[in-house]
This record gives C-alpha cells, sequence and structure tokens, in this order.
C-alpha cells in the first residue's frame, strides 16, 4: 500500500471554467508588480512554493520578478506535510520536496506562494514550518485564488482572483508543469477533489 | 443379573453386534441380546475398540501439580479413550525409587479413571551417571517393566549398555529419548532452512538418529529388547526398518503430532508448537506415517506433557517443550490415517493398543473383543466431528496445538473393566 | 494493513521506497536550527530494551523527539524485568500506560512478533533486533546509505522507479548468528541489489542455499566485484562454540584490512553496523578510511527511524506493510 499521493485527476466535463492560461498569466504579472511595489524592490525576498502547484508558481513569479527588476530572486519549496493538523484523518501521507534556497531564510522577507487559498489551515501550517527553519523579517503570503471559507485568521497578501464558491463546489487549478494545460475550473460536489493539501478533501463536505 | 449391555457396535470396525459386560469381563456378544435388568450403552454403529493403551504420558506429579496431577490427567485419558497410561519418571522428586513408583501407581488406583502404570528412571535422578533401583522397582507393587530418562537421553554407551542388560532378569524394556546432547544445546526447533529464516537455533536430525543407530546396534549385540520414543525423523524411521529386518528386538513409537504437524507451524513463534523431539518437515512426517501403516513404527505414544500457562506464554526460546496430547491422540491418528485411508480400524486397534499393552507387558489391556476377557473398552463414533477447545479439555492444562482445529472421531465411552470411566453426555 | 515492523521480508519494493524517499526528506530536519516538528505530538513511544544497545536506543529515541512524540525508556537492567517480570506482564503494563508504540529489541528471536499478535497490547511494534532474526531498520538505514552514496551507478529497472538495482553489495562475518545479515538480505534483493555471503562454513546457516543470495567461504576472490561490503561483528564469545580456532585465524582470513582494501574498486564503500571490534573483524585504518561510511550510517539511522514512525503512527492507518499471512 503508499501513502496518500497529492496529485488529482482531471475535472469532471461539468466542470465551469474561472481562468484561462492567459488570465492566470496576467495574474502572476500583476502579483510580481504588487511584491515589487509593496517591498520596494526585490531585496532580501525568498519565495517559497506550497507543493505540488506552489512550486510552479513561485518559479514563474520569480521568473517574472527577475524581468521586472533586473535580480534573480531565490526559489524554493516547503512540504508542509509534518505541520499540518488533521493527519490522524487520512493513512500516512507522502511527504513532498522541502527545497530552500541555500542562503536560508533567516532576516529575509519570505513569501509564501501556493494555488488556493481556502481554510487557511495550510497557510498556518507552513507560517509553523517557517518559524522552525529560520526568522524572517517578514511572511507574506500570495495565492492564484481565493475561495474564501477561512476557519483561522489569515488572509492573502497576494490574490490572483477572488472566487466566492459555496462549499459544495470545488476549485481545480491545472498548471503546465505538472498538467496539459493552464486553467482554473470550478467543479460541483462530487468532482474530483482539490489538491490534498488545503482544506483537505474540498468539495466532499469534509473540511479542516 | 447385573451388567451393561453395549448396544449396536461394530468390534474394530466390523459388523454390528451386541456386547454384554458382567463382573468385568465380556460376557457375550451377539445380535440382539436381551436387555432387561441391565444398563445400556447405545452404540448406533460406533466402532468398539479395545481400550488404548498409552505408552508415553507425562502426569507431572509429584512436583508440578500446578500442570497436572494423576487424577486430571487420568481424567483427560479416560476421555481420550485410553484405560491405560504409562507414566514418565520425570516428575519432582523422580521416579527412580520403589517410593515413588508405588504413590504414583496409588495414586492412578485412587483416583479410578484409568490404569496409571509408573515407568521407572533409568538412572538415579535422570542424571545419567548411575543406574537406578531397576529391579526393585520392578518389584514393587507398581510392577515396573518400562525403563526411561524421558526427557533427556541417556547418553553414555556404557550406561545404556549396563541398563540394556540388566533389564533382561525382569522382562524389563529400556525406553530410549534419542537426543544427543552435545548437539543439541540451547536448540529450540528442527534445523533447517525455516530455523536459519526465523533465528532460532537448529536441532539436527542426526542428533537423533545416531543415538538411534547406537542404540540399536547395542541391542543386537546384548540380544535384548529396545523402546525407541517418538521416533520423529525419516531416517530414524529408516534405521529402524533395516534394524528389524534383520531381527533386532526394538519397538518404535511415534506422537500423533509429529503425525499432523510440521516445522512451518514455528513460524507464527507461538511456544504451543514447541515440543522435544521438534516438529520436523513435510517429508519425514510422510515417512512416519507410512511406517505407522506397515508397523515399522508399532505404536502411537502421546508424550502427553502439560505446561502451566506462564510456561508457554512467552518468547519461544524461554518457553517449556511439550504439547498435550491425550484427549486428542485418536481423533488426529483418525485424520492422518484413518481418513487418508492407510489405516483400518483393525490397524488402530493394533498401534494404539495391543502392541502398547504387550510392550508394556500388560496381561489384561489389548485384548481381543471376545468372551471371557477383560472388558477395557473404547467407543467411538467414527462418523462424528468435534472441535477442540483448550478449556474444555479434561486436563489442567491448555498447551493443545490443535485448538480451535475441527478433528474427526469422538469418543463416547471408555469402559474400564466393565466400569464406564468416560460417558459422553454423563455429568462429571 | 500492517500494524508493526516486524522483519524486512514484510516489505515489498514500493514500501521499502518508500520509507527510503520519506527518510530522504526528513534527513533535512537535522541541518535546520530546530530539529524538530510537530508531526507525532501527543503520541507515546516505548523504547523497550531488554538488551543493552545505546547507540539503537539513543537513534530511536532521537527520531521519536524530533517527531516531538513522548519517549519513555524501559530497559532490562534494574527493571522489573530483571526480577523476572515475563514479557506478557510488562506489555500489558505498557498498553495499560497508553503506549502508541513499542520499539523492541530483544535477545531472543521471535519476541517482537509474540508482542504483535499475542493480544497483549494493541500498539504498532517496531522490531530494533530480536535475538538472530532480524533488525529491520538496520537493514533500511543500510539501504539508505547505499543509495545516496551509488545512485549513479544504479541501474533503470523494467518498470517503477530505480532503487539499488545491479548493485552487488558482500556481507562479511557471523552470519549465521546475524539478524543484520537476515534483514539485509531480504531488503537488499527486493531493491534488486545482488547479495555474496561471506563467511567461514560454521558461520554459515544451513540450508542457505534457499535464500536469494551467493555464498563464499573465501574473501578476497570477492571484494573487486562489489559496490560496498558490510563487515558484520564477531563476538568473542563464539569461540567457546568451537565456531573458529582463534581470533587471530579470523582476522587473517576473514577481516577487513589495508590490503584488502585496496583489492575493492574505487567507489566500493566499507559499512558496518556497529559496534566495531576493531582489529578482529575490521582494523581501524579500514574503518577509518575515506571508504568508510560506518559515521554515516549512524547519521542516517535517525532519519529512517524518523521515517518509519512516521509512516507507521501519523496516519490514521499505516502506509506500509501488506498483510501478513495467518501463522
Amino acid at each position: 500500500m503508499t501513502a496518500v499521493p497529492t496529485r488529482p485527476s482531471d475535472p469532471s466535463e461539468d466542470a465551469r471554467p474561472v481562468l484561462d492560461a492567459s488570465d492566470i498569466a496576467r495574474a502572476l504579472t500583476r502579483i510580481a508588480h504588487e511584491i515589487v511595489e509593496r517591498n520596494k524592490g526585490c531585496a532580501d525576498l525568498v519565495l517559497l512554493g506550497i507543493p505540488s502547484r506552489g512550486v510552479p508558481l513561485a518559479h514563474r513569479i520569480a521568473a517574472r520578478l527577475e524581468e521586472i527588476e533586473g535580480t534573480s530572486v531565490p526559489v524554493g519549496s516547503l512540504d508542509i506535510t509534518m505541520y499540518r493538523d488533521d493527519l490522524r484523518t487520512q493513512p500516512a501521507r507522502t511527504l513532498e520536496v522541502t527545497d530552500l534556497p541555500a542562503q536560508g531564510i533567516d532576516g529575509a522577507v519570505v513569501v509564501l506562494v501556493d494555488d488556493v487559498l481556502f481554510s487557511g489551515r495550510t497557510t498556518r501550517a507552513a507560517l509553523d514550518a517557517v518559524s522552525d527553519i529560520g526568522r524572517p523579517r517578514a511572511v507574506q503570503l500570495a495565492v492564484l485564488v481565493d475561495r474564501g471559507h477561512r476557519e483561522l485568521p489569515i488572509r492573502a497578501d497576494y490574490v490572483g482572483k477572488n472566487l466566492p464558491t459555496s462549499l459544495r463546489e470545488s476549485v481545480h487549478v491545472q498548471l503546465l508543469e505538472l498538467d496539459d494545460r493552464d486553467a482554473v475550473t470550478l467543479g460541483m460536489d462530487g468532482d474530483v477533489l482539490d489538491h490534498g493539501h488545503d482544506a483537505g478533501i474540498a468539495g466532499v463536505g469534509e473540511r479542516e | 443379573m447385573s451388567g451393561l449391555v453395549l448396544r449396536r457396535v461394530r468390534p474394530l470396525g466390523g459388523d454390528e453386534v451386541d456386547v454384554l459386560i458382567q463382573d468385568g469381563l465380556i460376557a457375550a456378544i451377539g445380535a440382539e441380546l436381551p436387555v432387561t435388568e441391565v444398563d445400556v450403552i447405545e452404540g448406533n454403529g460406533a466402532v468398539l475398540l479395545p481400550g488404548l493403551v498409552d505408552l508415553h504420558t507425562h502426569l507431572r506429579e509429584p512436583g508440578r501439580e500446578d500442570a497436572e496431577t494423576v487424577e486430571s490427567g487420568t481424567f483427560a485419558a479416560a476421555r481420550g479413550g485410553f484405560t491405560a497410561v504409562f507414566a514418565m519418571a520425570n516428575t519432582t522428586p523422580v521416579a527412580d525409587s520403589a517410593a515413588v513408583v508405588e504413590q504414583v501407581w496409588r495414586l492412578g488406583q485412587e483416583a479410578g479413571h484409568c490404569d496409571v502404570h509408573p515407568v521407572g528412571a533409568v538412572s538415579v535422578g535422570l542424571r545419567g551417571e548411575q543406574l537406578a533401583e531397576l529391579g526393585t522397582m520392578a518389584d514393587s507393587a507398581a510392577q515396573v517393566r518400562v525403563f526411561s530418562d524421558d526427557g533427556h537421553c541417556v547418553s553414555d554407551a556404557l550406561l545404556m549398555r549396563r541398563a540394556l542388560e540388566y533389564v533382561k532378569a525382569f522382562d524389563g524394556v529400556v525406553a530410549q529419548h534419542a537426543q544427543e546432547p552435545s548437539l543439541t544445546a540451547g536448540a529450540d526447533m528442527n534445523e533447517g532452512a525455516v530455523s536459519a529464516s526465523l533465528g532460532l537455533r537448529g536441532w539436527p536430525r542426526v542428533a537423533e538418529e545416531a543415538i538411534i543407530a547406537r542404540d540399536l546396534m547395542l541391542t543386537e549385540y546384548l540380544g535384548s529388547r529396545l523402546h525407541l520414543c517418538h521416533v520423529s525423523t525419516a531416517g530414524s524411521v529408516e534405521l529402524v526398518r533395516q534394524a528389524k529386518a534383520r531381527g533386532v528386538d526394538v519397538s518404535a513409537e511415534v506422537t500423533p503430532h509429529h503425525l499432523m504437524l510440521t516445522e512451518e507451524f514455528a513460524r507464527s513463534y507461538d511456544p504451543v508448537f514447541k515440543v522435544n523431539p521438534p516438529l520436523r518437515t513435510a517429508s519425514d512426517l510422510e515417512a512416519l506415517r507410512e511406517a505407522l501403516a506397515d508397523g515399522t513404527i508399532d505404536v502411537v505414544g502421546t508424550d502427553h506433557a502439560p505446561h502451566a500457562d506462564e510456561d508457554k506464554d512467552s518468547e519461544w526460546s524461554c518457553a517449556s517443550f511439550g504439547m498435550l496430547g491425550l484427549q486428542t491422540a485418536l481423533s488426529v491418528v483418525v485424520e492422518a490415517m484413518v481418513r487418508t485411508g492407510r489405516l483400518d480400524w483393525a490397524g488402530i486397534a493394533d498401534r494404539m493398543s495391543i502392541r502398547p499393552a504387550s510392550i508394556g507387558r500388560l496381561t489384561d489391556q489389548g485384548r481381543p473383543i471376545a468372551v471371557g476377557e477383560p472388558a477395557n473398552l473404547t467407543l467411538v463414533d467414527a462418523e462424528a466431528d468435534w472441535v477442540v477447545d483448550p478449556l474444555e479439555l479434561g486436563s489442567l492444562s491448555r498447551n493443545s496445538p490443535f485448538a480451535g482445529r475441527t478433528l474427526p472421531a469422538v469418543i463416547v465411552a471408555t469402559l474400564l473393566r466393565g466400569r464406564p470411566t468416560y460417558l459422553k453426555g454423563a455429568v462429571r | 494493513m500492517k500494524r508493526h515492523l516486524l522483519s524486512t521480508a514484510d516489505l515489498d519494493r514500493s514500501d521499502a521506497l518508500l520509507v527510503l524517499d520519506t527518510a530522504e526528506e526528513l534527513a533535512r530536519v537535522a541541518d535546520r536550527p530546530i530539529k524538530k516538528m510537530p508531526t507525532l505530538r501527543g503520541r507515546t513511544v516505548v523504547n523497550l530494551f531488554y538488551e543493552d544497545s545505546t547507540r539503537t536506543r539513543i537513534s530511536f529515541e532521537a527520531a521519536a523527539k524530533r517527531l516531538s512524540a513522548d519517549v519513555i525508556n524501559f530497559s532490562a537492567k534494574g527493571s522489573s524485568v530483571s526480577k523476572g517480570e515475563s514479557l506478557k506482564d510488562t506489555a500489558l503494563t505498557l498498553a495499560a500506560m497508553g503506549a502508541d508504540a513499542v520499539v523492541v529489541r530483544h535477545s531472543m528471536s521471535g519476541a517482537p512478533h509474540r508482542l504483535a499478535h499475542a493480544d497483549w497490547l494493541d500498539a504498532h511494534v517496531i522490531n530494533a533486533g530480536d535475538g538472530t532474526h532480524e533488525h529491520p531498520t538496520q537493514a533500511l538505514l543500510d539501504a539508505f546509505t547505499l543509495r545516496r552514496h551509488l545512485r549513479d551507478r544504479v541501474e533503470t529497472p523494467a518498470s517503477g522507479a530505480p532503487a539499488l538495482d545491479g548493485l552487488h553489495v558482500a556481507i562479511v562475518g557471523d552470519v549465521l548468528h546475524s539478524r543484520v545479515a537476515r534483514s539485509n538480505v531480504h531488503l537488499l534483493n527486493t531493491l534488486g541489489a545482488r547479495v555474496t555471503l561471506v563467511a567461514p562454513p560454521t558461520l554459515m546457516p544451513m540450508n542457505i542455499e534457499d535464500w536469494s543470495c551467493e555464498l563464499s567461504y573465501a574473501l578476497d576472490p570477492v571484494l573487486p566485484e562489489v559496490d560496498a561490503v558490510m563487515m558484520l561483528r564477531v563476538q568473542s564469545e563464539r569461540m567457546d562454540g568451537s565456531f573458529f580456532p582463534s581470533a587471530r585465524e579470523y582476522s587473517r582470513r576473514y577481516g577487513l584490512d589495508e590490503r584488502r582494501l585496496n583489492l575493492m574498486a574505487e567507489h566500493a564503500l566499507v559499512m558496518h553496523p556497529g559496534p566495531m571490534n576493531r582489529g578482529l573483524e575490521i582494523s581501524a585504518s579500514a574503518a577509518d578510511s575515506p571508504r568508510s561510511v560506518i559515521v554515516e550510517q549512524v547519521r542516517n539511522g535517525v532519519s529512517v527511524r524518523m521515517a518509519v514512525l512516521y509512516l507507521l503512527l501519523s496516519g490514521s492507518e499505516p502506509a506500509i506493510g501488506h498483510q501478513e499471512g495467518v501463522a
């Protein structure tokens, strides 16, 4: 038997498209500009993507930051499986890769990057993970989609799209690096899940 | 007239008859005997055998009455169809004197469930150094004829020689537990692929066969009589076969568990399967069945070895060796030999009653089922099954390797000189 | 679903790879300022050590603590066990104390098996070495170490992710009494490696032809062929059982020294489960040579044990191990 993997399968045919490839590209460009504006440049920035889809998003944002400011921003990945608060509800999960930039995060401005912000528990786990790794000067959060229904006092600093949803709906993010296209779709209950991590098994009534 | 009629029984699996028993003897055998003023046991076609005789039992008393007593062990024996058992000498104190053998004999008489014939130790304290008072034990009230250090091997060749010679004076027999001690120090199970993979110290087959080979040669040289306890390997069987062909006066014994279980059971590390000699391989099991069928192996001996729970409820290497056997013996032999077509009921009678009685020199057991003979009889429902529940067995202990199994052949009644010592359905 | 880790024979290839991959991630924890994660907070892990083994016990303790589990150490000396308490009563006591996992080290083969199957306790049982039977976490950390160093030499298998395919490992020494050898033979085979056992005939088990490995009574011809050599500890008590005539002869015929090191390929590794008898089965220079990964094995032990604890305890059910056959 294997541990629970975090790769979802394809959305159903009834899924409604919300963002297409060019929408996603524009959103990421805007986020990159907002990051530069808010932090007055790219100095001391470190982008940490939360697996799985936060990682390619972080790389894309880093590429845009380099285009804008001309400096390369360190990118890494931060697996938060070990910090989840719902481990006991499922069989043991496969760990994802944690790959931190060589210079670490002490004193840096860490921008966490994830695809969907839902209950906020993933972000909470990421904050715990970050504080065990080092002491950044600040932590900010960038997400492609904010679907509401927060269960903790967490908010994103940079949002690609605000997407009000009902709990019976599920949000599906596909990225070329991992899937066959770039798209964000919205499906109904019974569609396969969102990603393993945020909100646990969202869309099937079970929330974190 | 007083008496007991066994109605519709089949002696040795033959035709249905009625058997009338009076004053402890078989008084009449025929079809439809009159049944007025007598007790009746309905056979319903059950098989009638001469009462079973076990040449190899451990009753643990004196010394380990927490595991078994003469009373509880013989109670279990009666439930297993036995009318006589030979109680081994490895008690505390050891049965190496007239005093101890007479005590065990008397306890058997008082309990009254079956005849108890104590086995006398070959050496003082089972230490293998000095002959015990074999003659005095033979002359005692217990009339000992079988001598054994079972539990231990008489490994010193000179001592074995002396014992084989000495017992000739009173038609005794030495029953050897064949186990070369230096080859089996610390060993826990059969040596082979299974022991290698389980990390348990192995007991090589040659440790049994080498002693058997030596003792067969001694017996032949001295013109003595030898009995081999619990033979467990194909090699041992072959040695016995060749010796008998040469005319050596040897008898061999096999346990029910060696006819049914192999070393694979040790994989569970459950010490209920730990026994001396150890469970061997499938090909050994096959050779033993064949030998019992053709008579190379003369008798089934249970080696009934009760152990208190704490001696078995532990790590394998800490646990004691031994399994219960009295109550399951006939059923296991039926499963292994009758159901597989290797032995018929006459054969069962021969291996489990007639020959053991002969080896032990009993004149009133293992007799033909005929008018005038003592009514030591066992009645078996050959068609029924039963489930072995350790908590329901007569023994004080629970270490049966057949726990939870469904076995064939249910004992209906056991009669000792005409008196039922066990009756199915009767309250104890 | 299996609740215990008793033997490497219980792990199929995907289970074993899962442990190694998980350990890979967890190894990075050792490089952080805070070497701790909250994953097993509130769980109790008991180290039930009937045999003295500071090294293994500390390794399990570190592993459990890094996952924030509570650790209780129960060693035989001076405890109720030395006063004659049975395995059963000890187990019942641990169950009453609410142990979630029991890591057992015992001098008798099969003791963890009894604990796992006898209905005395409900906890997950992890075998930390039982008699001469198995030491599964040692084999796992050995495989982890091999993979780290020899990744480039591993062949691509017909399907699935590569493990240790095509590697050739020699295990040298008292194979008869070695639980490390048994666990490694199973696991190395499962991961696609080839094993050669080297020992004098008296220290090879009977019927070993049934094991999937090659045998050699001589060490020198084997050394140039291998990617790694695992030296097993030889106990001097074995001389009492006449397994070999003297320490000097053993060392001369089977010890790894400078000369033998030079027979080995450039890339080949020197391994030892520890503790070492320097001068008997392995010379000081071999133990301290640049090809020796002995110290790293110890470090990897913590990561591997963290992975095992995580995979058995963190979820609603364990992630490794298939159904055992009925005993």
